[in-house]
């Protein structure tokens, strides 16, 4: 069931849009925000709130990989692995991440404080390789960079 | 008309429509995959590319999608050029670069749309090295198999399911090399037309499940032109056999019918044909209280015959489920006066005054394609999902017309699908929807009304009225079913086609005169009106055109003493009428003898059976709700002394020694002449489809393919010597490999396939046009056209609203698609999907009686004390309360709508 303040939220956004369906992401998120993630519970409380089918809201929701269908660690890592950042060292900086995380691409570490995950260019590429984590981009990584940047998120 | 040049050749074609359609109309061979006739054009998986040039000095031109370029004038392209080849081959590379060339195992293989195009393309060799993304498949229901794997995304599934026919459970997922056709989760699909997902994949992904019991290629399959029995729609089929069993049921698409596609009844409901509770043999019962025993047929119509003497004293109960010819051949056994439909009383007159109106009245009983072609409709006392399916469906694309008009006005070609889905956003036409409680097509309707039957009426009066004020008035009308009248009068009066959609299945005549009425008053308004009336069963029509009373008047007759024998035909009478009243009928009658194919609860206390071919084993007619007269053909011959009814009625008769009448009746044919000399309005029955004589260069039609494996060892282990086919009298059809190999008259198309094409989509090698009529025109004959210039007097009984009185209920009949029908509801697919019997009670009612949902309840239907678990529809009135019709633990409740009282069980 959808918390009062997620309905409240979700709410609102459907008034920016004329048609309710269209408003469906911007649900999905409200539901990451407030539950880290979107169960499949999630899926059919977006649902029932926007009068459209579990499928359909499933269908939106596997679209976007920023839709998370599975638990994600307190953290999420996001590695840039598009071409600029590829060619400027992106499988050094996912060599890092397994090494000081220990865990491989899509997984979370065992104490669920970081998730790793590849994502598509983050607009950046002057200062490549980047990687978000959370919502902070950070870049012109290396070893050490990545070493240090983990340690600010505990 | 344009002229357009194609590979150096001049062709002429429509401007406008697109130019994959006329290529296929034209017959040429031009792969695609997410284009399809009836859903339109999205450009998807770019496979129907041609090179399209400036003009015949242009030597470069440039690649377009063909479904999504309109014809113009002075058209130039090629198909065959190499850059165009090229591309096709490499798209088609492409898409297969994920799939497991699974072909020997896979169930759509010799059949298979993607076979066709990969070798149409050429693209023979795959080049493609590396790992593959493998799926995991869902559970999808007794109906449809699911395998992943094969998906080339070309979105047809949900663009049918969700597009086309409404379906809220199947859905794309995921992107890119993931992108998922599947449900949310496993289970069963929900749509009622989840089978034509079978037709529609272009690949082995959605294949049929209950095909898979008993595998057969199409290849091994013997297969004939048939006609769906599980409801009044009359949609045109392809069952397929191998062994003695139906294997399968594929669509035969019919222009003005049921188009490309079948309800999950239809598709679903064939394994009674297989079933263990089949009659393959004579049976007698010598002693009164001794059982059935099996005997030869000689001995059976010895006996029979001996006992016969007196036809005067012979009754005949005919059957809404049996051929007109078997109807027929029971009729001239016993006599005019002497024959009765097989129905409660109640229902023939129903039907015959669904008859009449069409008959008498000016408005035109609309086929399937009428309805798609209308663009308003009122829908009186039907749950069409529930009652006839296929028409539902229909009214899905109904909504969509008066919408496309923005579409048209944005120069958008209505075939331009994804762009008028764009235009249309939710916009649908005027769709009033007027039932006892909600259906599953309320979320097209503009508004729907849920009201007791008098109530339903009332409205339709009303509606009649506000059109033309000669119509009888309503006289103390709620004001908010007075406004909504207003309404739906005016939306009809501006509609350009107008349709009226009534039935019997309410068990109310109010209701069908309310519905004549709203159709004749827009007739003299001028446009004209289409009417479509829902009967019950696939030849209930042709049943009201032979007999007049039910089972009350033979019921009658035999406590009379008028008669002591009865002849019963393919009819179980104790889903027609009260139990007590069938019980008294068949325990008075001195003999009981039922020619029917499966046993059932009358089958059961018969003197005698004659073990009767189904529809997969027998020709004959049947007369659909639109009228229209049709052919079903025998498909395969079965085992044991299993023959058509009207051949055991004739052998009864000869037996008899009064049987001069049918001596000379052979063929199908023979009883045909006799029909026709006996009734002038069955005439049209020689129409309905070539006769036996008929043939091409000298050849009859075979009814194996071209590839049937194993004839000449299939069956060595009964004798090593290959059997003669057998004979066909009756249809210009053989139960052989051997025959004409072209292209047959359109009603004897035993399957679609053509060179290249060997899956269904080889359909466009049958059809003047694309979607359009098959070659030849469609096949059956309309039997009722309107009177040019009818002017019948307004029906003006109108009955009284619905009064809910204390402690009373209203019980009105629920059908179910899944169940209500006799014959489909054995087949264990059907049964999976057949929702228990439950009592239907409104919001108040289950207050008052303190019921919840599952809550049993006591209350008497049709004289028969019922416990029954509580079902809470909240749209139903207060008051009234719905029983299922047609359950296996509820069989008749033929006197519904009826008062009843009910309350909670005491728990035991
Ligand atoms: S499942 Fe079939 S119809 Fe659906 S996208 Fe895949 S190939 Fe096309
Ligand atoms: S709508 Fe009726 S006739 Fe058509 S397939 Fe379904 S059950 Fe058969
Ligand atoms: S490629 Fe990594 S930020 Fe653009
Ligand atoms: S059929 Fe034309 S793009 Fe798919």
């Amino acid at each position: 069931m959808l918390s009062p303040e997620e309905r409240a939220e979700i709410e609102a956004e459907i008034h920016h849009y004329p048609r309710k369906e269209a408003a469906c992401i911007e649900a999905m998120k409200v539901v990451q925000k407030h539950r880290g993630w979107v169960s499949d519970e999630g899926i059919r409380d977006v649902a029932e709130i926007m009068g459209m089918t579990p499928a359909e809201v499933d269908g939106i929701a596997t679209f976007y990989n920023l839709i998370f269908r599975k638990p994600v660690g307190k953290h999420v890592v996001m590695a840039c692995d598009s071409v600029s950042c590829w060619v400027m060292g992106y499988e050094n900086v996912r060599e890092c991440l397994r090494k000081k995380l220990g865990v491989e691409m899509g997984q979370t570490t065992p104490d669920g404080k970081f998730t790793v995950l590849p994502i598509a260019c983050l607009g950046d590429c002057d200062h490549a390789p980047a990687m978000m984590v959370g919502e902070d981009l950070h870049h012109d990584l290396t070893a050490e960079k990545i070493d240090e940047v983990l340690k600010r998120y505990s | 008309m344009a002229k357009l040049l194609i590979d150096g050749k001049q062709y002429e074609a429509e401007a406008g429509q697109n130019l994959l359609h006329v290529c296929l109309s034209l017959g040429l061979n031009l792969p695609y995959f997410c284009w399809h006739p009836a859903l339109g054009s999205v450009g998807a998986c770019r496979q129907c590319a041609v090179k399209q040039y400036r003009d015949e000095n242009d030597k470069q031109g440039r690649l377009v999608m063909s479904c999504m370029t309109p014809v113009t004038e002075g058209m130039v392209i090629t198909l065959e050029d190499p850059d165009s080849k090229e591309f096709r081959a490499t798209i088609i590379e492409s898409l297969m670069t994920n799939h497991p060339h699974d072909c020997p195992i896979c169930d759509e293989g010799g059949e298979c749309h993607l076979q066709d195009m990969t070798v149409m393309t050429g693209h023979n060799y795959r080049g493609y090295r590396f790992k593959k993304r493998t799926f995991n498949n869902q559970y999808l229901g007794p109906f449809i198999n699911h395998e992943m794997n094969r998906c080339i995304t070309c979105y047809r599934c949900v663009r049918f399911y969700h597009d086309y026919a409404g379906g809220g459970d199947l859905a794309a997922f995921a992107s890119k090399n993931h992108v998922y056709f599947g449900r949310h989760e496993d289970g069963a699909l929900e749509s009622e037309f989840s089978g034509n997902l079978v037709e529609v994949c272009p690949t082995g992904v959605f294949t049929d499940k209950t095909l898979k019991e008993h595998y057969t290629r199409k290849w091994d399959l013997q297969t004939a032109p048939s006609v769906c029995v599980h409801c009044a729609q009359g949609c045109n089929t392809i069952p397929g056999e191998r062994y003695g069993e139906i294997r399968r049921i594929l669509n035969r698409y019919h222009g003005e019918v049921n188009g490309y596609f079948l309800c999950d009844r239809g598709r679903f409901g064939y394994s009674f044909v297989n079933a263990a509770t089949r009659i393959r043999e004579p049976r007698l019962r010598r002693a009164k209280e001794g059982a059935l025993e099996s005997v030869t047929k000689q001995a059976l119509l010895a006996e029979l015959g001996a006992a016969f003497k007196d036809r005067e004293k012979v009754i005949g109960i005919g059957s809404p489920r049996a051929s007109l010819e078997g109807n027929f051949a029971l009729k001239t056994l016993v006599g005019d006066s002497r024959f009765f439909a097989g129905v409660a009383d109640k229902e023939a007159k129903l039907v015959s005054l669904a008859l009449e109106i069409l008959q008498d009245g000016p408005a035109r009983s609309a086929s399937l394609k009428d309805v798609e072609r209308c663009d308003a409709v009122l829908v009186l006392g039907e749950d069409l999902t529930n009652t006839s399916p296929r028409l539902a469906l229909s009214l899905r694309q109904l909504v969509r017309n008066a919408p496309l008009g923005l579409a048209a006005k944005a120069g958008i070609p209505d075939w331009h699908d994804l762009a008028a889905r764009e235009i249309i956003q939710d916009e649908k036409g005027p769709c009033f929807i007027a039932t006892a409680a909600a259906t599953r097509l309320d979320d097209i309707a503009a508004e729907t009304y849920h009201a007791a039957p008098e109530d339903l009426a009332r409205l339709g009066f009303a509606v009649a009225h506000a059109l033309d004020p000669e119509a009888p008035r309503v006289a103390d009308l709620s004001p908010d079913a007075a406004a909504l009248a207003a309404r739906i009068a005016e939306a009809l009066r501006s509609a350009k086609r107008p349709l009226v959609v009534s039935g019997t299945s309410l068990g109310s005549e109010a209701v069908l005169e309310a519905a004549a009425n709203v159709a004749w008053a827009l007739s003299k308004e001028g446009q004209g009106a289409d009417l479509s009336l829902v009967v019950p069963e696939c030849n209930s029509l042709g049943l009201a055109l032979l007999a007049e009373g039910g089972i009350g008047r033979a019921l009658e007759a035999v406590k009379k003493g008028e008669a002591d024998t009865l002849v019963i035909l393919e009819n179980d009478l104790y889903r027609r009428a009260p139990k007590k009243a069938v019980d008294e009928l068949l325990d008075t009658a001195k003999r009981v003898i039922v020619v029917d194919h499966t046993e059932h609860a009358t089958t059961a206390k018969a003197a005698a059976l004659l073990p009767a071919g189904t529809f997969a084993e027998s020709d004959g007619t049947l007369v659909s709700n639109e009228g229209r007269m049709q052919r079903f053909f025998q498909v395969f011959v079965p085992k044991g002394e299993i023959q058509e009814s009207w051949r055991w009625l004739r052998e009864l008769m000869l037996a008899a020694g009064f049987g001069e009448r049918v001596a000379g009746w052979n063929s199908l044919t023979d009883v045909h002449h006799a029909m026709l000399e006996a009734q002038a309005d069955l005439a049209a029955v020689t129409a309905a489809a070539p006769d036996p004589s008929f043939r091409v260069t000298g050849l009859k039609i075979p009814r194996q393919p071209h590839r049937y494996s194993g004839r000449t060892a299939m069956n060595a282990h009964i004798n090593i010597h290959e059997q003669k086919p057998p004979e066909d009298p009756d249809s210009p059809l053989t139960f052989s490999m051997e025959g004409f190999l072209g292209r047959a008259p359109s009603p004897l198309v035993t399957r679609f396939w053509a060179p290249g094409w060997n899956s269904v989509q080889a359909l466009t090698r049958f059809q003047e046009e694309v979607a359009g009529p098959l070659r030849g025109g469609d096949p059956g004959v309309r039997l009722i056209e309107p009177a040019p210039d009818a002017r019948k007097s307004y029906h003006s009984h109108i009955p009284a609203a619905h009064q809910p009185s204390d402690g009373e209920l209203l019980l009105v009949p629920l059908h179910q698609i899944f169940g209500s029908e006799a014959l489909s509801a054995l087949s264990p697919a059907i049964e999976q999907r057949t929702a228990k019997a439950a009592l239907a009670l409104s919001a108040e009612d289950s207050k008052r009686l303190a019921v919840a949902d599952g809550d049993e309840v006591e209350v008497t239907i049709c004289g028969l004390p019922r416990r029954l678990p509580a079902r809470v529809v909240a749209s139903l009135p207060k008051g009234v309360a719905g029983a299922p019709v047609g359950l296996p633990d509820l069989p008749s409740v033929v006197s519904l709508p009826e008062r009843v009282r009910a309350n909670k069980a005491v728990v035991r």
